[in-house]
């Protein structure tokens, strides 16, 4: 019997909210490929884009607090599943390796003495670490009626110094893993382009059609389904599809899943156990891949 | 040349250096910025220009422009730079610089929006989106945004009605207040 891997978790604040399904179907996966997650305690929020954009030390502060709790929970890593907590806390974890003085100014003002070099993943980063093989080996189904166009948007992998992951510009990590689901993967142009991120309320036109370009270019390179790794694309890009119909009448909509989905429905979960209908543009599998028959 | 050599006044450009290592001296102005930049559409100087005015001292047009306002935070510039300057790190100094400053910021609901969003970190510990957005709502006047999207979300439990709090609030509080401008 082989141990079973223990993985940090910090979950972030989307992940008990507007991304409920994100968190739902992240853990359900991962129980399933027989890994287990050992969550922060009293995690708090990363600080997000608006600490970073007023305050820069309040923004370092705020990340590491939650890196600190995990060291002294005894973790040696742990994902942040959503990119921009994922960014933030790496971001913050490199200033305070590069520039003493940062590590100074944080270590005051949370009252610690920072030792462990915490190891902060993101999502793709954990499925490589429980290991891709045993995707394969857990696979239930063939989800061979999807061309699925693979988004990482922007905190997955920029900026390349700090995240040392993957590729900026032309990223392939996520297609290997969605193609172990027996999907296709389309090729095309706006797998990095940036969704509007979280001018989301505040600048809603811009949200509106930053998305919109993104979703078209997938259309118009095949794919039928999206797969992105963070509630904010998400949010951006199956939300705000709400407006994108009723500014542009001859809009269709277009499903975007969160990448825990796609592989829960391979390991033989239904949209329903994953959540997926609490998405606001519906998807089904078994609909999807019959009308493709028919076609 | 910053004008620490010359008379060692403590410019905004040394100011910006200081907050997040960035020196505006290492832009040659290719411009490559602004051209991969998917905001730029909206800003009313190009991102290369706001490096530009603050290497010439036009600090006042650099802070008042909406340029660091609407920049996404996406780091395509920053990846890009042949210089490795890091362009969003610099665009965040300049939105701190501007709020120090207490300039009159143009794209006012985006600095409501931040503000909101930090109040509800400050006060529960974790983002709390029902406040958020009755905060926002009340100090923009935007009371009918996404109301076709909120019932639907509150019915699927994405939005709670009452605020996450994590046990040690007065830790995060702590932070607020040690980090706070003087």
């Amino acid at each position: 019997m082989e141990a079973i891997l223990k993985v940090g978790y910090f979950p972030g604040c989307s992940q008990t909210g507007t991304a409920r399904e994100y968190d739902i179907s992240l853990r359900k996966v991962v129980e399933n490929l027989g890994a287990s997650f050992d969550e922060v305690k009293d995690w708090s929020c990363c600080g997000a884009t608006s600490a970073h954009v007023t305050n820069h030390k309040l923004a370092s502060a705020l990340a590491m607090r939650n890196v600190m709790l995990a060291e002294q929970q005894g973790l040696d890593d742990m994902v942040a599943p959503c990119a921009a907590c994922y960014n933030r806390l790496v971001s913050s974890q490199y200033e305070m390796k590069k520039h003493p003085e940062v590590k100074q100014e944080v270590e005051s003002v949370l009252e610690t003495k920072f030792q462990k070099d915490i190891k902060v993943m993101n999502l793709i980063e954990l499925f490589m670490k429980i290991g891709l093989e045993k995707i394969t080996e857990n696979r239930k189904e063939e989800l061979k009626s999807l061309n699925v166009a693979c988004y990482y948007g922007c905190l997955l992998v920029r900026p390349a110094e700090i995240t040392k992951f993957d590729d900026a510009e032309q990223p392939t990590s996520m297609e290997k893993l969605v193609e172990l689901t027996g999907a296709k993967t389309v090729d095309w142009n706006s797998k990095v382009e940036c969704c509007g991120a979280a001018h989301s309320i505040a600048r809603r036109d811009i949200v509106v059609e930053l998305s919109k370009k993104i979703i078209d270019d997938a259309k118009r390179h095949g794919a039928n389904v999206m797969v992105v790794a963070c509630p904010m694309c998400h949010t951006n890009l199956d939300m705000r599809q709400t407006i994108m119909k009723r500014v542009f009448p001859e809009y269709k909509e277009f499903p975007v899943l969160y990448l825990t989905e796609l592989l829960g429905l391979a390991l033989g979960m239904d949209e329903k156990e994953l959540g997926i209908d609490l998405h606001t543009v519906k998807f089904n599998y078994n609909e999807l891949a019959a009308e493709k028959a028919t076609v | 040349m910053s004008s620490h050599t010359h008379n060692h006044v403590h410019t905004i450009a040394d100011d910006i250096k200081d907050k997040t290592f960035q020196d505006v001296s290492l832009c040659y102005q290719c411009g490559k910025c602004s051209a991969g930049c998917p905001v730029r559409y909206y800003m009313d100087v190009a991102p290369n220009k706001v490096v530009r005015l603050i290497q010439l001292g036009f600090y006042e047009e650099a802070l008042k422009s909406t340029t660091p306002w609407l920049c996404a935070g996406c780091m395509t510039c920053s990846s890009r730079c042949p210089q490795e300057f890091d362009l969003a790190k610099f665009m965040d100094a300049v939105r701190e610089t501007a709020i120090e400053k207490g300039v009159k910021v143009k794209d006012k609901d985006i600095i409501t929006f931040h503000k909101a969003f930090l109040n509800q970190i400050k006060s529960f510990g974790r983002a709390y989106e029902v406040g958020l957005v009755a905060e926002y709502k009340l100090k923009t006047m935007h009371l009918f945004d996404d109301v076709d999207s909120s019932p639907g979300m509150l019915l699927k439990g994405k939005l709670k009605v009452l605020p996450h709090n994590i046990k040690d609030k007065e830790s995060v509080k702590k932070i607020f207040k040690k980090t706070a401008k003087k």
